[in-house]
This record gives C-alpha cells, structure tokens and sequence, in this order.
C-alpha cells in the first residue's frame, strides 16, 4: 500500500483528536475520583519493609472503606532512595496526574524533600515509613501527618530500656543521612537523660556499605556496653550478621536494633536474630484485629510477607483519609489539602492496625509503642510467630512531647 | 597504649586485616572482569548479577528440601547447562544448525513451562526428592561457578557474540541491560531483605588474635581468593592454553589460521571469568545478606578497582583488588565517611597521571 501525502496529513491531524478523547473522560471523572499516590524504594534496601507491600495495604484500605458515592484510584512509584527523584515525581503528580494524596515516602531524606513539596501544592502528605522525628518537629507541616513511628518513639522504648537493663555506655554504629543522624540524636538524648554516656560513633555511607565488621571492631575499641544501630533494612541485616561473626556479642556487648522491622527479622532467621530487642508499633499477631487484617491484605503481599509496621501504617493512613474526605466532601478535601489534614486531625483515628488513636496538632499520629523480644527457635511456634511482648508504652507517652518538639504550627 | 594518629595500633591491626579480605573479594571480582576484557574486549556489566547468582545458587542448594523458591529457582537456572549439553549433544550426531537451533528452543520452552505447574513440575520436584536436606555450601563452591559459568556461555553465544564487530559501547549497553533485567527477575521473586544463609559449620568459630577475634571463615575466603588469583594467573602467564588465549588476544584471525578454535575459546573464556564471579557470590553468601542488590554496591567499586589497575590486566587487577581493600579498611578508621569514596578518587587521581592504568599499557 502506498501512502499519500494527503493520507499521512490527514492522519497526524487526527492523532491529537483521538488522544483528547479519553483525557476529557478522565477530567469529568475526577471530580468525584480521590488519587492516592504511594512512593516508595520500590527496587533498593527498604523494598521489603515498604515496597509494593505498602500499596497492598493501601488498596486493602480502599477496599475495607467500601464505597461512599466516589471512586478511589492508586498509583505508585520508586523513589530509589534518591530525594530529586522523589520531587521530580511528587511533582508530576501533583501537577500533571492528578495525584490528591502521597503516602509512605520512605527514608527520611526523600520525605523531607517530599514533605515540602505537598506544602508548596497545598495537597496531603501522610508518611508511614519515614523515621525521622523533624517531620513533627522543626519540618513539620500543616499538610503533614507521620502516622507509623518516628526517631523519638523508637529510641525512648528501646534506649530507654536498653540503660534500664544495665547498658549505660553506648556507641552509634549510625547511617551517614538525615534518617540515622535523627535517630542517633534522639536516642543519645534517653540515654544520657537516663545517666549513660554516649563513648562515640561512626557514620557509615548510605547506601553502599556492605561490609561493617570494619565499623563492629571501632564500636568494641570503644568498650562500649551497647552498640546502638542507627540504621535499617539491609544495613541492620548486615550489621547484626557480622556482629555475631565476629564473636562482638559473645563478649557481652548488647546490639540495640533501634530500627527493626518483622521482614529483617525473616531475613536474619531467629538463630542469629534470636535475643534481640526491638520496638514496633505493630506486629500481626498482637491481637485480633493485627491478625484479621493480616489475613484479608496477605494474598496480596509480595513474597508472602507478613505486613510490618510501615506498610500497616499505609493501611492506616489511607482508611483515615477516606474518612475525612467522606466526611467533608470529596470535592473540598480535593480542593484544599490543608483542610483535608485538618479535618483528619479533628477525628479520631480507629483501624485494624492500630486500633483507636488521634492526631496531634503537630502532625504526629499517635498510638501506644510496643517493645519486643525475638523469640528463639525453639520458642517459635509456626512460620513469622518472632516476637515476644515485653513492655507496651501508652500512647500517650510513646511519642515526643509536642511541647518539646518545636513544630512552628504549635507555637503560634 | 601505643596510638598512630589517635588510633589504637591494635586497632589499626584489625583494619589491615578487614581490608584485606574486602580485598580479597575485590580481587577475585576484578579478576574475572580483566580476563574477560583482556580477551574479549566486553566491558561486562554482567558481572554484579552474576556474582549475586552465584550466591542464589548456593542458597538454592542448601534450601532444597525446604523452600519452592529453591527448587522452581534452581531448575530454571539449570536450564542453559541443559541447552549446552544437549547441544553438544546433537552436534556430535551431525544436526543442522537450524535443527539444533529449533530443538533448543523447544526443549527451552517445554523446561520453562514445566517450571510453572503446579508444585514446580517434575523436574523442581525431582530436585526436592532427591536432596531433601539440601547440598552444602562445599556442593555449593562446586556447582555454583559450573551453573552460572554456563549461562554466561549461554549469554556470550546468543548475544555477546552478535556484538564483536560493533564499538565496546554496544557490549557495555548490552550487559548492563542483561545485568538490570536479572536483577529485577531476582527482586521479583525473593524481595529486597535478602535470605539467610549460615557459615558452614567446618568454617564457623574464630581465631583469638589477641588484637582482634578472626573469624575462621574469613581467613577461609582470603585463602581461596588468593589461590584462585593465583591459579588464574598461572594458567593465563604459564600454560600452552594461556598461550592461545593471549595470542588470540594480539590477531585473532592468525591464531585461528594455525587451526585453533578462537570462537570456542573465546566462550569458554567468557564462561570462565562468569564462574569465578559465581565463586565470589558462594564465597560471599554466608557474610552479606544473600539479596538481589548485593553485586550492585561491590560492582561499581570492582570496575574502579580495574580501571586503576589497567583495564585487562590480570596482576593489576589482583593487587590493586587487594590493596584497594587496604585503603579503603584505613578510611574507614579515618573518615569513615568517605570510605565509600575514597576509591574513586583514587580512580580519578590515576586516570590523570597514567591514563592506561597503574599496571595497563597504553
């Protein structure tokens, strides 16, 4: 066949027509269509702990809300661990997908970054897996709400207890990012509030370190009683791996897991991990509704992990949303970000992850924090039965005074 | 106590030590890099993934009895040793090229198929009942390299070899696409936090330095790095073979016209330098977390580690692999910061004063 010139004109005029027609659907769609954006390491060291687990849960979110007269749409992304990734697609989103909400953005660094865009946007950030304490403190935002955890939660409930039970000099073994730096402060604070000495640290590079027994053996020069990881995923793995090889625990020296989530726990196997002390604010098996949920979202998740507390809090996050969004008209909480974390601030939070909580003006979410013990492998009853409860902080003592934190939204 | 520079010395000691045996993996990496650069003129990109399947390979093994990961994993990884020898197979019964050809893609077809039945098909099941505690990390050292080796076979007949005519830049693009997309089929299916993998018992417990504890396993993995630099160097610098290959290396086409099968050495030369990459994984496996990502960070740092020793060459590769090592265990003491770093600007440093590399010729 042989094409015209007439034909060919004819035929590129008609592409731009064909392709307007599904965008104009979609804009009369929108108007009723919440867009929930989760941005996550999809490919890199904190995979597992977020991950397209943390977009199961979301979806399991959309689908236990049901439908209330308007259509819920999820998107996703890899941030790669790298902040200018992260904005260029918290960008896109916002101003070219239609994207109303992200949620999860993990490490600290990529949150930070993210957290100031969703400002700048006037749309809704809600983080899960971000550690860092700043996000409800110096950064916090009125477009913000942390919802899993956060630096302060997790050194309070495992460096509290680590001084209580005798380990009164530490060393930080710390990941070289505004994550490890955060969690390395905040733990160095309960320490010494609770009269132990901080002897030293070192700050490893991130991501790109593999090999620590370099780090471990500056850590035990230091007669240091405790080594605190101020890292996760991965890194801890390693971390934990070659502390027990090079004999850094038979010698009395305690590894503080500042960050540890169930997949790193799996990843290790309970012959090396057993003993250890973590804290989380969920596990699966805590109670009825942990393991009602864990079975409704677990078809979905990858490899047949059990869901952490990261990818819970997405489920959290998200069935908040809808209910404030629900509650003040899809239309408004599209419209008007601000408004929309206003109103979730206002209501109280109830879901199957965490059972009921609030939101604080600052942002934080808050919920009681639980400190846990790895089973050893005889204790271990089945496949992911790995924790052990030892103490439960309430929730309202859990997190950071918001008094201490220094958010600029509370102060005025 | 005696300090250097507000350092313990016996602090100091342990460094030396770690960085060594960081060397150790360095080396044995860059050692199959500059063989494969040496004689085949591919930048293998390939590399980082394939040192990371020598590592699935060896939790495949040992996971055998327990897990159907393993078993669909390890068939399906068996599959281009089965091409080859069966292909081998027919050549000797005389079959057409485009009959080989064709019977290779269907047994291919029908084994990847089989793999996704129901409980891995036969042949997942077979390896299951026959090995139901699984093999060792020694089965592991053995068959890890023979494994991987022939998908790297597989890989240079199929794509590699169409590329030889072309710019290194093509062969560059080509193994670091092939690198990315097995990554990705790994993170796939076996996620990010990686799996355990425990020391063999022979090789577990540690030396008491008195400056330092020494793992025993870690002294093992020196050990058989440096035998394998070693025995790599003697074949390539001593033998008739290294001969070959090293004339191959100079004009191809007078080597072959001495009646020398230059195609199948340059395979098998392929082949060679993926297996030792699969060493170093099983090597590896037992001290990192076995996950997809671990060739990525030791991948970028092995390419420095031979551009500073002289892209193809095998000595410079294996003692600026070892003495990398060093400086990098000293910066960790240092500027721990910068430990990550510290290589490339010794990369750069070199790349402006000798551009060949510290032992290459220009």
């Amino acid at each position: 066949m042989t094409i015209d010139r007439r034909r060919l004109l004819a035929g590129a005029a008609a592409v731009p027509l064909l392709g307007a027609l599904p965008m104009r659907r979609a804009r009369a769609q929108a108007a009723s269509t919440i867009k929930l954006g989760v941005l996550n390491d999809a490919s890199g060291h904190y995979r597992d702990i977020a991950g397209p687990g943390s977009l199961a849960c979301v979806r399991q979110a959309i689908q236990d809300f049901g439908s209330r007269g308007f259509t819920v749409e999820t998107v996703f992304a890899d941030h790669q661990n790298r902040p200018d990734v992260g904005v260029n697609i918290a960008r896109q989103w916002y101003d070219q997908d239609g994207v109303d909400v992200i949620i999860d953005v993990t490490t600290s660094s990529v949150a930070l970054a993210v957290n100031g865009v969703t400002r700048e946007k006037n749309k809704v950030f809600l983080g899960s897996t971000p550690a860092t304490s700043d996000l409800t403190g110096a950064q916090c935002s009125p477009n913000g709400i942390q919802f899993t955890y956060d630096t302060y939660m997790l050194a309070k409930s495992t460096g509290g207890a680590m001084v209580k039970a005798g380990g009164d000099s530490w060393f930080f073994i710390t990941a070289d990012y505004a994550f490890g730096h955060a969690l390395e402060r905040d733990t160095g604070n309960f320490v010494r509030a609770a009269g132990g000495r901080v002897l030293g640290q070192v700050r490893t590079p991130f991501p790109g370190t593999t090999d620590f027994s370099s780090f471990l053996l500056q850590a035990q020069a230091s007669r240091a009683k405790v080594i605190g990881m101020a890292n996760a995923g991965a890194d801890t793995i390693n971390t934990i791996k070659q502390a027990a090889e090079f004999g850094i625990t038979r010698r009395g020296i305690k590894l503080a897991a500042l960050l540890m989530f169930i997949s790193d726990v799996h990843a290790l196997g309970l012959n090396t991990a057993q003993g250890l002390v973590c804290t989380e604010s969920f596990y699966w098996d805590l109670n009825e509704r942990t393991r009602a949920l864990t079975a409704r979202v677990l078809p979905n998740m990858p490899q047949g992990l059990r869901p952490g507390m990261g990818q819970a809090g997405c489920y959290a996050a998200a069935l908040h949303y809808l209910k404030a969004a629900a509650d003040m008209g899809v239309a408004q909480a599209k419209a008007d970000g601000r408004a929309a974390v206003a109103r979730m601030k206002a209501m109280p939070t109830d879901d199957d992850a965490f059972g009921p909580g609030s939101i604080r003006a600052d942002g934080r979410k808050i919920h009681p924090s639980f400190l846990f013990e790895v089973k050893t492998p005889a204790e271990s009853r089945g496949a992911w039965d790995y924790y052990k409860l030892l103490q439960t902080t309430p929730a309202e003592e859990a997190f950071r005074p918001v008094a201490e934190g220094g958010c600029p939204l509370v102060r005025s | 106590m005696d300090e250097i520079f507000g350092i313990p010395i016996p602090l100091l000691f342990g460094q030396l030590l770690l960085g060594l045996i960081n060397g150790a993996f360095y080396a044995m990496l860059s050692l199959g890099l500059a063989i494969i650069f040496g004689l085949l003129n591919i930048i293998n990109f390939t590399h980082g993934a394939q040192f990371m399947m020598g590592a699935f390979v060896a939790w495949m093994l040992l996971s055998l009895g327990s897990a159907d990961a393993a078993r669909i994993g390890l068939a399906l990884l068996l599959l281009p040793l089965v091409v080859l020898l069966l292909d081998w197979l027919w050549l000797k019964l005389r079959l057409a090229q485009p009959i080989r050809l064709g019977l290779g893609v269907f047994v291919s077809a029908a084994w990847i198929a089989a793999c996704f039945l129901e409980n891995g098909g036969p042949v997942a099941r077979a390896l299951g009942a026959m090995f139901p505690n699984g093999l060792s990390y020694w089965w592991a050292l053995l068959i890890g390299p023979i494994v991987v080796g022939a998908s790297g076979v597989l890989l240079e007949r199929l794509m590699i070899a169409q590329l030889y005519k072309l710019d290194h830049l093509y062969g560059l693009l080509l193994t670091f696409g092939v690198g990315l997309i097995i990554e990705g089929i790994f993170r796939n299916e076996f996620g990010s936090s990686g799996l355990p993998y425990r020391i063999p018992p022979e090789l577990s417990g540690a030396w008491d330095l008195g400056f330092m504890f020494m793992p025993v396993y870690r002294g093992w993995v020196v050990l058989a790095a440096l035998i394998l630099c070693l025995a790599t160097w003697l074949v390539i610098e001593k033998t008739r073979l290294g001969a070959y290959l090293r004339a191959a290396t100079e004009r191809a086409e007078l080597v072959q016209a001495f009646g020398i099968n230059v195609p199948l050495m340059i395979t098998l030369t392929y082949g060679a330098g993926v297996a030792l990459a699969a060493v170093g994984g099983v090597l590896a496996a037992p001290i990192y977390s076995v996950n997809p990502q671990m060739g990525v960070n030791l991948i970028i740092v092995v390419f420095a580690v031979v551009v500073i020793g002289g892209m193809g060459s095998i000595l410079g590769s294996i003692l600026v692999g070892f003495g990398l090592g060093v400086v990098e265990g000293l910066t960790k003491v240092f500027w721990p910061e910068a430990s990550a770093t510290v290589i490339f600007v010794i990369m750069a440093i070199v790349l402006l004063t000798r551009p060949a590399g510290l032992f290459g010729r220009a």
